[in-house]
Order: structure tokens, then sequence, then C-alpha cells
């Protein structure tokens, strides 16, 4: 023992001998000193005298940064005009506002020629602006101007290739060095370099194209657009396909890539080393030699093994199981890959130096996408690894939210860009970038609306706002009888007793003028009567006179009790972006006529409620008039009962979510029961025109956005064997 | 490669096993011997180096001037001009700052040195006020690194903040010749004041190549999106004045000009909205007839009536920024800071910061040729978002404009961003004010997603010793449709639990677990075992809720994934007498927490209460054994600012052994430790984050005459 001890002892000593013999430097990097080493730290000195140095710049400098030798700001302007051009335009010299001034920011499309055909995918843009609510079929009211000429593909090998450009384009008359004209473009330039060439004159004309680079591209003027197929829907598009947030993500691959890998050429530096990161469990990279006709030729020592392994892998089965997808640059800088990915909700990791990244003016991509840097591949894997569950499972909703709000369709992608045009026209009436990254997206919000946050629905939680504490009853009349029935003087009473009510608004759509104010009852709330222009649509018009955010929408004959409405208003107030209301309906497919179907029966579901008696925010209001394009709104007006299931279909559509079912008493449904039954066969006309009406809807929003609910909110002590005294809404059990 | 961030695992203390005391102060002894050793190896082995290095850095007894003076021949190399077409791609060399596990850009501090020219006439000034106060800010900053090899970024000790004050082909020179110059790769130059007459550059004009360039300044076509920082030009009243923050309301001005040179083309254009629109549009100019020694910078007039600057500002709800000369105006950062929302008039200038702010949520930007209708522009913004523009303005300066470190450190900030963007600041921190950051919520499960059906839920059960009950649970829960698994916790370490064949034979897999100890927080657990995202959490003895409602509690669940749903609710109260929370399980109108011995919820609120509860809260619970359930129905409402959601009616908790939910809740004791939790919590959160709502969710046709038959839950509500 005591011989042990001696040992230690003595090897202790004598490695603090060798320390002292040969330390030294090799010691002072050893972070065992660090104590010392922050101590002697060299930071930048305090200087003695650093309390007399002088400003870099006096305050009267600063203040009168001014000098009357310099052109006047107009002249100046006017100077810009001329040297800004070009590959150096901007919207303040190559774009004239004053076009914009009178008639709005409203789209021409030049009419297509005889001889002429478009592609496919440019037949869809230009559909897709025809069918916007800012087309125009007149040039002198245009703002902006869109060629009938196919652009997108510039590649003068392809076959889509359009040539003599220049010389049609300077035979349009409105063409003007193509100023307020916006061009697509989806392929530029060809082998070997790909280089951005359109190969004619765009002069002063806005860009919109795909794999656009950061330094061709001219920032605030032009705008990156993504990558898509020509099989790529004109409307709706499919959902993504994030079903389930799981944390950790419970995903087989962490990160993949298949692809090619070019053997020479432009952007192969990047895709000849991506096999590299490859280790076969978690990471999947591969890669195959076999593209273009003569790839034997080029071919190197690993392409016959890489061909194996390239053959192994499904790309969609890939794409569904990794949480991280490589989008690397291809022979251009976007790819098809990055909405794939997106769509797919496996996260893009961008590997495409100098790419303008799609919409980058509005869109965050740093919460949807990891952007690496081509030359640092190899930091990829530990760097994605790194990344907290959390983030992770955000930036997947994110992806998801982005491809729906943006990118799912070519209606989506041509709306984006027009909106972001639009925004630079008045700045100050714009959407700030929270908008466009935050649910429902930028396209469903209207600066013309509101630049408040608090003014929409969908912010509260976000900002810690909460909805107004009071209603508007807004109350349809349509009778002929043009006195006032004993229904609505019920219903006004009932209404006004409520004490969240603020006011009652009535909207009088008959033919006869409405009754003297005298007639009607008087109420502790303000009073309003509106004449209507006796449409349909006229009952979702965003009045003036509607000034709380909640409105409460009701038809004359509605029957309601005070409770039942204050009841009613507390639970949208829980749910201010949904419909919140009393008698619903549902929609459902039916396989047999292969059509949507449609029920007002007793059901176990619900997927529209009525806006006969219905709570929802007034902003859909001003969403139904200036958002939905106007052919849609005829079309409601045309038909006699479809305006509530537009509107239903619309708030589906913003928040992807079911309206809100409420009780209501007994009797209320047994009118609605009876009077549904008297009607007869007006009311089976009625019937099949709303089921029309829907089947149109679903064809024009390209998908069915009406979505299912199972429940009903009730009080919470409903029906339940309690004293009546205790409970707050015993009048809704009768 | 380790990352913390990844590992979920919480790993207990390691034990020391501990030496016999006799061994014990043996080997202390020893230690400090050698301790001492090493020490006295330091003091001789470094003293000698810590006196080299101190004479260029330590000594802090030294004065500006004091610095070497290094003349430069009139021939020595000059650095080609900015190259435009710089991106951080091409220009910056990314191999430098390496992968780290902080995510931070190291930054160098050449050392400051005197330039001069050949006839000893110095270069500019050495350093100015601000540079200096920049560099220390940088110096004590996370960022800062003193060894030049392991630096990404390098920040030359040349102070180009204002153009006026250099020799621009001599300052050139001094910058080519840095020891790490290289074309000026990774260098970082601050610039403030750029260009001069007569043609004002708005981009610093000493030829710089490759640097990048913080300036304060630029024009879109100068600016290299993605590669220069814009930064605003520092404002030297920000140290020498205090205003103090003024709430929201009506000030005496709707629009105020207070620059001194305007250009007289705009001075008419504002006089003529003045004179259009009367007393609330305020136009000012330099005083004429001020008595000596009265600073004219801080003195503006109107007429004969004299107004103090800066404090006028906050007399006005709208400050114009217009551009003179240049683009950048300091200007800009009064304005903030009084609070007044700068209405910005310069076509195509560069907001500072504008790669991370949203001065849209700040100010105004008008174009130079909409002046004359700047007023009904200003006129149709509506009062509320004024007043968050105004704190907005507030904020922007408070963050990052009030002092030159702020600058600095936001520049950093930004261009750290570039080079780890997975580990950058996102736009909430960037942006909200924090009184924003404190009453906003970001619900972690934003997506409005309806899970699908076909996934089912998992049951998680905790259980110690009632194994007949349990049995019974197990036996109810399993004929739910949409049961996809059941997860017995077994939290009973003294016992084991019965053998695999007596268990009740049911459809789905029954898994169980067993718990190294016997807590609470282990019903909380994000087991692997979980696969679905919906979990039912249920005590061993509910037996009461019939298959109707829990499958109908499911679908409930699917309709709002990422909420509580559960069953018997609760209320919290405010108890007026004793100014303190109340627990309330009586038979209210209201709601604000579900019980957990029957709930649904998202797992990812397991893996939240698990390793994202703030304070000791976890740790509280389990040596209290109480209260777990309102732990999770705090940490839920906190994260995502919703309410519960309580599905079917009321019923009696009756239970065969009687201790569960209401058997407890009615003991006295019981409701009192209740209470406690809630203040406990509260004051924990910092808030009172749950929820009171008025309703909860039946079946559509609950109640409904209607045929039971035909109802998809029927069964829904019986005792």
């Amino acid at each position: 023992m005591q011989t042990r001890k001696k040992y230690i002892f003595l090897t202790f000593l004598a490695s603090w001998l060798l320390l002292f013999l040969f330390g030294g430097d090799q010691l002072r990097r050893f972070s065992f000193f660090s104590g010392r080493k922050a101590e002697a730290r060299r930071n930048w000195p305090r200087w003695t005298d650093r309390s007399l140095l002088k400003s870099f710049a006096d305050a009267e400098e600063l203040q009168r940064d001014g000098d009357p030798s310099l052109l006047s700001p107009r002249e100046r302007r006017a100077a810009w005009l001329s040297v800004y051009r070009g590959s150096r335009c901007r919207m303040e010299t190559c774009f004239d506002f004053s076009r914009c001034e009178k008639h709005g920011f409203k789209v021409f499309t030049y009419p297509q020629e005889r001889g002429q055909p478009v592609s496919e995918t440019y037949g869809k843009i230009l559909s897709s602006i025809e069918r916007s609510r800012y087309h125009t079929a007149k040039p002198e009211e245009a703002c902006l101007f869109i060629l009938s000429i196919d652009t997108l593909d510039r590649d003068h090998l392809s076959g889509q290739y359009v040539r003599d450009v220049d010389e049609k384009i300077r035979s349009f008359p409105l063409w003007n060095g193509g100023r307020n004209h916006l061009i697509f473009n989806l392929y530029s330039g060809t082998w070997p370099d790909y280089a951005g060439d359109l190969g004619f004159d765009i002069g002063q004309a806005i860009l919109a194209k795909a794999s656009f680079d950061t330094e061709s591209f001219r920032p605030g003027f032009d705008i990156s657009i993504p990558l898509f197929s020509k099989e790529h829907p004109q409307r709706g598009g499919d959902r993504g396909w994030l079903s389930q947030d799981s944390v950790p993500p419970r995903k087989k691959y962490l990160l993949v890539f298949k692809g090619k890998r070019y053997l020479t050429g432009i952007g192969s530096g990047t895709r000849n080393a991506l096999h590299h990161i490859h280790n076969g469990k978690d990471i999947i990279s591969l890669t195959t030699c076999k593209h273009g006709k003569d790839w034997e030729k080029h071919k190197d020592t690993r392409c016959d093994r890489d061909n194996i392994d390239y053959e192994r892998f499904d790309y969609q089965e890939l794409l569904h199981n990794s949480t991280f997808c490589i989008v690397p640059r291809g022979r251009r800088l976007g790819s098809f890959r990055f909405l794939e990915a997106l769509q797919a909700a496996c996260i893009p990791v961008l590997l495409s130096d100098g790419w303008e990244l799609p919409f980058a003016e509005a869109i965050d991509w740093g919460k949807a996408a990891v952007v690496g840097s081509e030359r640092l591949l190899l930091q990829i894997p530990s760097a994605v690894r790194c990344i907290h569950p959390e983030r992770v499972l955000a930036f997947q909703q994110q992806t998801q939210f982005l491809w729906d709000a943006y990118f799912s369709s070519v209606d989506k992608i041509v709306h984006t860009t027009l909106e972001i045009i639009k925004d630079r026209l008045s700045p100050h009436r714009s959407r700030s970038r929270f908008l466009w990254n935050a649910l429902p997206g930028g396209l469903l919000v209207l600066p013309d609306f509101s630049t408040h946050l608090g003014d929409f629905p969908f912010y509260y939680l976000q900002h810690g706002y909460s909805p107004s504490k009071k209603f508007t009853a807004f109350i349809r009349v349509v009778s002929q009888g043009g006195s006032l029935s004993q229904p609505i003087l019920r219903l006004i009473q009932a209404v006004s007793g409520s004490q969240y009510c603020a006011q009652i608004v009535v909207l009088w759509s008959c033919e006869k003028p409405p009754p003297p104010s005298g007639k009607w009852p008087q109420t502790t709330v303000p009073l309003t009567i509106i004449q209507g222009r006796r449409q349909l649509s006229d009952r979702f018009f965003p009045f003036e006179a509607i000034q709380t955010d909640a409105v409460l929408s009701l038809d004359e004959d509605t029957s309601l009790s005070t409770s039942e409405v204050d009841f009613a208003f507390l639970v949208w107030r829980s749910f201010p972006e949904r419909i919140v209301g009393f008698p619903t309906q549902s929609h459902f497919w039916d396989p047999e006529q292969g059509r949507w179907g449609y029920t007002s029966r007793w059901t176990n579901e619900l997927s529209i409620v009525l806006t006969a008696a219905a709570f929802y925010h007034r902003y859909y209001h001003s969403l139904f008039t200036e958002y939905l394009p106007a052919g849609l709104r005829e079309l409601v007006d045309g038909l006699a009962a479809c305006e509530d299931i537009l509107m239903n279909v619309l708030v589906a559509a913003v928040t992807k979510l079911p309206p809100i079912k409420v009780t209501q008493r007994k009797q209320h449904k047994d009118v609605v029961a009876q009077q549904a039954e008297v009607k007869g066969t007006a009311g089976s006309r009625r019937f099949s025109q709303r089921q029309d009406c829907l089947n149109q809807l679903a064809d024009w929003f390209g998908y069915m956005p009406l979505v299912s609910s199972q429940l009903r909110l009730d009080p919470v002590l409903f029906k339940d064997q309690v004293s009546v005294l205790r409970k707050k809404y015993p009048s809704l059990e009768k | 490669i380790m990352c913390a961030s990844a590992k979920y695992n919480t790993r207990g203390p390691a034990l020391i096993p501990r030496m016999k005391t006799k061994h014990r102060i043996y080997y202390i002894t020893l230690f400090s011997i050698v301790l001492l050793g090493l020490i006295a190896t330091g003091m001789f082995q470094f003293w000698p180096h810590s006196i080299e290095s101190s004479s260029d850095w330590t000594v802090e007894k030294r004065s500006v001037h004091d610095v070497p003076v290094v003349k430069l021949p009139a021939d020595s190399p000059i650095p080609e001009r900015g190259d435009l077409s710089c991106r951080m791609h091409t220009c910056f060399d990314v191999y430098r700052c390496g992968f780290n596990p902080k995510n931070k850009i190291k930054v160098y501090i050449y050392s400051l040195k005197k330039y001069v020219d050949e006839y000893g006439t110095s270069v500019s000034n050495t350093i100015s006020r601000e540079y200096n106060e920049l560099l220390t800010a940088i110096s004590d900053s996370e960022f800062y690194t003193d060894d030049v090899n392991r630096a990404c970024l390098f920040v030359p000790s040349i102070d180009v903040l204002n153009q006026n004050a250099l020799r621009i082909k001599e300052t050139a020179q001094a910058l080519a010749q840095l020891s790490r110059w290289d074309r000026g790769t990774n260098h970082l130059l601050f610039n403030m004041l750029p260009g001069g007459p007569p043609d004002y550059n708005t981009a610093l004009d000493v030829p710089r190549d490759r640097a990048l360039l913080a300036g304060g300044g630029f024009s879109t076509w100068t600016y290299r999106q993605g590669y220069d920082v814009s930064i605003p030009v520092y404002s030297p009243l920000s140290g020498e004045v205090d205003l103090p923050e003024r709430g929201p309301g009506p000030r005496r001005f709707f629009i105020l000009s207070s620059q001194m040179a305007l250009h007289p083309e705009y001075r008419l254009e504002l006089e003529a909205l003045q004179a259009e629109n009367g007393e609330s549009v305020l136009i000012l100019d330099k005083c004429t007839n001020l008595s000596d020694g009265v600073p004219a910078v801080r003195k503006r007039c109107y007429k004969n009536q004299v107004f103090d600057y800066p404090q006028v500002l906050q007399e006005s709800t709208f400050c114009i920024v217009l551009r003179g000369a240049r683009l950048g105006q300091a200007v800009l950062s009064d304005v903030l800071q009084a609070g007044c929302v700068p209405v910005i008039i310069a076509d195509s200038y560069i907001l500072p910061f504008s790669e991370v702010l949203d001065w849209k949520r700040a100010s105004v930007v008008i174009p130079e040729e909409k002046i004359p209708e700047m007023y009904s522009i200003l006129q149709s913004i509506p009062q509320r978002q004024i007043e968050e523009m105004q704190r907005q303005a507030r904020w922007f300066w408070e963050a990052y404009f009030r002092s030159m470190k702020a600058i600095a450190l936001a520049t950093l900030q930004i261009i750290n961003d570039r080079i780890y963007p997975y580990a950058a600041i996102s736009y909430e921190e960037w942006n909200d004010p924090p009184a924003v950051k404190w009453s906003s919520v970001s619900n972690p499960l934003f997506l409005p997603l309806i899970p699908p059906q076909s996934q089912g839920f998992t049951a998680v059960v905790l259980t110690y010793d009632r194994v007949e009950s349990l049995f019974r649970v197990i036996t109810e829960v399993s004929k739910v449709p949409s049961l996809s698994k059941l997860l017995v916790v077994w939290n009973n370490q003294n016992k084991n639990p019965p053998e695999d064949s007596l268990w009740p034979k049911i459809r789905v897999p029954l898994k169980v677990v067993r718990t190294a100890e016997n807590k609470l927080s282990n019903r909380f657990f994000p087991y692997d075992e979980i696969e679905t995202e919906a979990v039912l959490a249920i005590d061993d003895d509910i037996i009461m809720l019939t298959s109707d409602e829990l499958q109908f509690g499911y679908e409930v669940w699917r309709e709002f994934p990422d909420r509580l749903v559960g069953y018997p609710g609760r209320l919290h109260l405010w108890d007026h007498e004793m100014n303190k929370w109340k627990y309330e399980s009586e038979w209210t109108n209201e709601v604000s927490m579900v019980l957990t011995g029957a709930a649904f919820y998202h797992k990812y609120f397991n893996y939240l209460y698990t390793y994202k509860m703030p304070g000791d809260i976890k740790n509280w619970v389990d040596a209290h054994m109480n209260c777990e359930d309102i732990a999770m129905n705090f940490l839920v409402a906190n994260v995502t600012g919703k309410s519960v959601i309580k599905v079917t009616p009321r019923k009696k908790f009756k239970c065969p052994e009687c201790t569960a939910i209401d058997g407890l809740s009615l003991d006295q004791t019981h409701m009192v430790e209740r209470s406690e939790c809630i203040n406990k919590f509260a004051s924990v959160f910092g808030t009172m984050p749950l929820k009171v709502v008025e309703h909860r969710a039946d079946p559509v046709l609950y109640k409904d005459d209607f045929p039971e038959k035909l109802k998809s839950f029927p069964n829904i509500g019986s005792l």
C-alpha cells in the first residue's frame, strides 16, 4: 500500500518536472490556462483620451446635409430616367406609375394572334390573368401589359422557342420600349453555359423568371418565380403531404437526394460532390450518370456503381420518407425538385449559390428551407442534424403553408407575382413581410381593407389582440310587403336585448322604400337602414356602417332569442376566424352521380352554416366583394340561393377549417323544418340550384374547400341534471 | 458530430464513490502540491510573453496618439474599386468561418495605427469617438477574437465613417497594406457618410475591392443585396438627449418637418401642404436670430416661434425624413427616438438593416413625386396602426439605432445569419418589440391540419397497483374503434406488473413501460412507443366513459389538435378577498381546464412538458405528487393561447375505490393544495395563461329529437 502511494507521488513529481521543462509554448494553447488567457485577451484598448475623441461628424454637418449646387430633385429624377434603364431598371425609373392611378391596378393581356399558338403552360398563365380580378380588356385602362407571345422557353434549341420576338414586339403599338410590361420566362440560355440570355431585348419590361441569378436580378423590379412543370394544375392544386406533426420527426431518412450527376459543364461541380455525403443509412444521396445521348463518353470510374445504387431507390419513396431534401442547382439554378420537396414537406436544403429565391421579395425562406452553400456541402449533414426538433416541425409546417398559399397552382404563382407588383405601386398600402409569411398568406389579406393587423381575423393570438367586444346585427329584408312583419320586429327586439350588440343595420332590398323611422321599433342601440341594390351578393358588401369586428348576419324571418345570441357571440370570440351560427347543412361526395351532393337534413356532420343566422368577421365582407372575381359574384346573383354557400366556401378556403354550430332552441328548428316542407316544388327547385351552385364553386376553386365537423358547441351545463338556477343559459334547453 | 439539442434523454447525476477520509486528505495534499507547481511553471514560462503583449495591448494608460506610425509610400498599391457583382458566394471566403457548434463568426480587429504619407502628413484623423465605441463594442462581444488565424471577419481600425474626413487614395493604400487584406476578402468597413460633392455617390468612394461595406446611405444601385449591410447614420444627439418614451395618444401636430437643409424645391412642396392643411402641419427651419451661445443645432424655428430640437419631434404623429445630398439622414434616428412615425421620402434608398427589419411596420415610405398627396395618404392610416408604428419606431431605435454598439452588433448578427442560416435569428426576434413578444403566442402547431382518422390514438394509462381497476379500464378503452395502441405506465418499482397471460386480451397492441421512479411526470413522457399524434391520458380508475364518448372525444381532438380535449372540466377564479387564484370544481357555467385523468392531446405537449416546462414546475409537481394536470393545462394554454375543449355532459365520476378525481376533489385540503398550484404556476409563468370559455363540445345531434340509432354517437351522457 505504502509503496503504491510513493509511486503515485513520484509519477506526479515527474510529470510536473516534465511540464516545467518542456511545457512552455505548447501549454500556452491549453485551455487549462484559459482563466489566465481571458485576462490577457488582447481586447481593443480603453484609450485614456477616449472621451476627448472627436465625433465622426459634428452635429452641424449631419443636420445640414444639403448642397444647394446640386440638381433639383425634379431634374435629378429626370436625369435618372435616362441613366438607369436596361439592366439597371428600377420601378421609379422604368415603370410608369401614372398609368395605374386612374383605374387602379388593371392588367391587359394582348389578344392572341392567329397562327401563333402558345404552349400549354403559357396558356395557363394567360388564363390565370384573365380569371383574376385585375384583368381588363381595355388597353387604355391598363397599368400592366402581358404579351401574347410565348416567352417561357428561350432555349433556342428547344421546340417551343419562338423566333423573331424582337421584330414582333417592335410592331406592337403598345410596347413603348417595354414600359409597364411583364414578361414570364421559365427557361433561358442553352448548352453549355445556360446564361440568362432571352434572345430578345426586353427593354424596360419587368421580368418574372425562374432560376434568376442575383447578379442579373434587378432588385425591387424583377420577380423570381419558381420553375413548374407543364402538368402543374391551373387552379386549386394538390394539397401538401404533411398529415401529421410529429416531434421528433418520424421519418426513415434524414437527408436525401436522387438525381443526375453532370459529368461535365456548368453545375457539375456540386452534383459531382453529392455522393460524398451518402452514408447508406439515414443519408441517401444518389446520382446517376445517365443523361443525354453521349454520357458514356464522359463516364468515370464511379458511374457504373452509382447507376446500380441509383436504381435501388425510388424518388417518390425518398421524398415521402425524408426530413430534409437536397435541392442542388442543375444546369440552371432552380429545379422542379424545389416545389416537389416543398409539397412533400421535405425541408429543402438549397445548394444553389447565387439563386434569387422565388418571391424572395415577399417570402422569408429562412423559415421554410435551409439555405446552404455549395462550397460547404460536407457540413450539411452535421448542420441539419443539429437543427432542433421544434424547429424542424416549424419548418415542415411552413413548407406546407407556403406551398398551399403561393405555389400549388399556376393561378397562385401568377397571382402572387401580380400582388407583389401591386404592392410596389403604393408602399403605404402594401403587405408587411409578416403578412406574407403568416397564415393565411398574402394573397388572402387585402391591404386595401386595412394595413392594421388587428383588423383581420387571423392575427389576434400572434399579436396579443382580441376581437372587439361588441357586434353589429346585420338584417337583410327582401320581402315584398314594404311594411314591417311580426318576425322582424321580434328579431330586432331579441337582438337589441343582447348586452354585446353595438348597432343594428338593416339592408333594405325591396322595391318599395323602407318605412319611415317612426315605424321602426325603439331600440337601445342605434339602428341604421341601408338601401340595397337588390342583388343577392349585396348582403356581403363591406358597408361603411359596419363598425365592429363581428357581424351577426340575419334574415328577416330568423327567430332567435337574446340568450342564443349572447352565447353564440361568446363562442365566436373564441373562434373569430370562423363562421359561427345556428342552422347548418352539409355536403358530401355522391359517387353515383360523380358530383358533390348537398343536404339540409339532420345529419351527424355539418360543413355549411347558413348566413340567415351566423356570426363572422366583417373582413369576410371585403374578401367576398374585393377578392372574388366579378364573374363568381355574377354566378351567385344568377342562382337563387347560393351566396351563403359561397361565403362558407370562401371562409373554408381561407381557414381550412369547418364552421362552428352552436345550440339553438328546438322550436326554431321546427319552424324551419315546417317551412321547408311547405315550400314543396319551389323548395326542390331551390335545392337543386344549391346543389348546382356547390358544384360550380368546387369547379371554380379547383377543389372542394368545405370541411366537415362532427360537433356542436353547447353551454357547459347544457341539459345537465343540475338545478336550472345554476345555469347561465336555461332558455336554450326549452 | 454531437449536438446537444438533438439529445432528448435527461442524464442523471453520476455517482461518485466516497473515498476513505484518510486517503482523501492525502490526495488533496498531493493535488495541491501539483497545482502549486503548475502555477509556478506558468509564472516562470509565460511571464516574459505577457510583458511583451501587454506593451502592445493590455496597459490601459495609453492615448490614441501613442500608436505606431505607418508611412505609406506614394506608390504603394491601391485596391481595385468595389466590385458591384460581389455576393457572399463569390467574394466571401466561408472556409475561414468553419462549422462551429455555437454558430458564431469570429471577428478580428486590427490594432490602431496612424497612417502618414511620404511627407509625414497624416492621412486621416486617427479615430473618431463613434468608431472607437464601435470597435470597443465588437471587442467586448461574443464575436471577438484576438487570434488573427481564427478570424472569419476582419475589421480594420482605419476609420472611414465619414468620407469627408478622408484622403481617399491614401486611405485605400492604408487598407491594402493590412496584413490579411487579400483583396479585401472578409473585411468589413463601416461608413455612414459616403460620397462627396458634386455627385454624392451613395457608397463609400474609397476603393475597397472585395470588402463588405456596412454603409449608411445605399441606393438600390450601389447596394449589393445579401453582401453589403445597410446601417443607420448615427445621431450623436442620441447620447446627449434623453427623450423618455411617450405613451400613445394624440399629439399636437400631425406632420412635422424638422430638417434644416431641405432643397428649396422640397421646401416649396411642403409649404404648399402646410398652406392647404393649416396648423396640423408644421414645417420648421433653422433659426436666424438666435442669441450667442445657444447651439443652433438644438433649435428650430417657425416664423418667430422657437422650438427645442429634438424634443419637438415628440409633439408630432408623423415626422418627415427627406433625402438631402445623401440618402441616409441622421434625423431618422432622432425621429425614431422620439417615437414619431418617420415618413421616408427618398427614392431608391435602402433603409437601415432592411435585410431583417420590416420597415412597413414602423414607417411610411412615400415616393418623392407623391409629396403633394402625403397628407391624404397619412390620413388614411388607422389610428390603432399609428400607435403601433410609434411603438415599433421607438423599439427600432432602442434595439438598433441608439448606440454604436447596437449598430455594430446588429451588423455582425446579420452577417452571422448569412453564414449560419440554419441558426439565424427569426423575423419575430428582430422585429417584435418586447411588449408584443410578451403578449403574443407562437403556436408550435400552427398549420391547420385535421389529422387523418385512420391514425387513431394511443391510450396511456398511468398505474401503480390497482390491477383490477386497470384491467377494467383496458377492457373498456379497447372497445373504442380508433384506439391504435395501449400503453401502461407501471409506476410501481416495488412490484412487478402481472404476468403476460393475466392481462386482458385486446385487439390492439398493449405495451407496459416500467419506470425508474414513482413520479407523476412519467405520465407525460414522450415515449417512443407512442406512435400516433393523439394521446389519450387516462387514469386507471376511469371506467365510466363509454366507447361513444371516447370515440367522440377523439373526433373532437382531430378538429382541435392543438388543444387539450378532455372530459371533467375545472375552473380557476380570482378570489377578491384573498387576492389570489382559487381552484373551482363545482358545477359552473365556465371551464378553463380539463383534468388529464381523461383527456386527449397532441404528443408534442409531452415533449414540451418533459423538456420545456418553465421554471421548476416539473420537479415541484413530482415532489408534491399533485397538480400535474394543472401544469399541463398551463403549458398548453401558454404556448397556444387557446382554451381547452370540454367534451360531453358532466357525469359523476364514480369509481369503486373512489380516490380518483371527484372523490379527491371534494376533499377540502386537496382543494387548497390545487389552488396553491394555480398561484404557484401563475407566478412561474409570469402570467395567467388559462382561458375561460362557456362552451363544451357535443355531437351535432346531441339530445335532438332524432332516432338514436341514426346518431353517430348515441351513447353520450349516460350515467
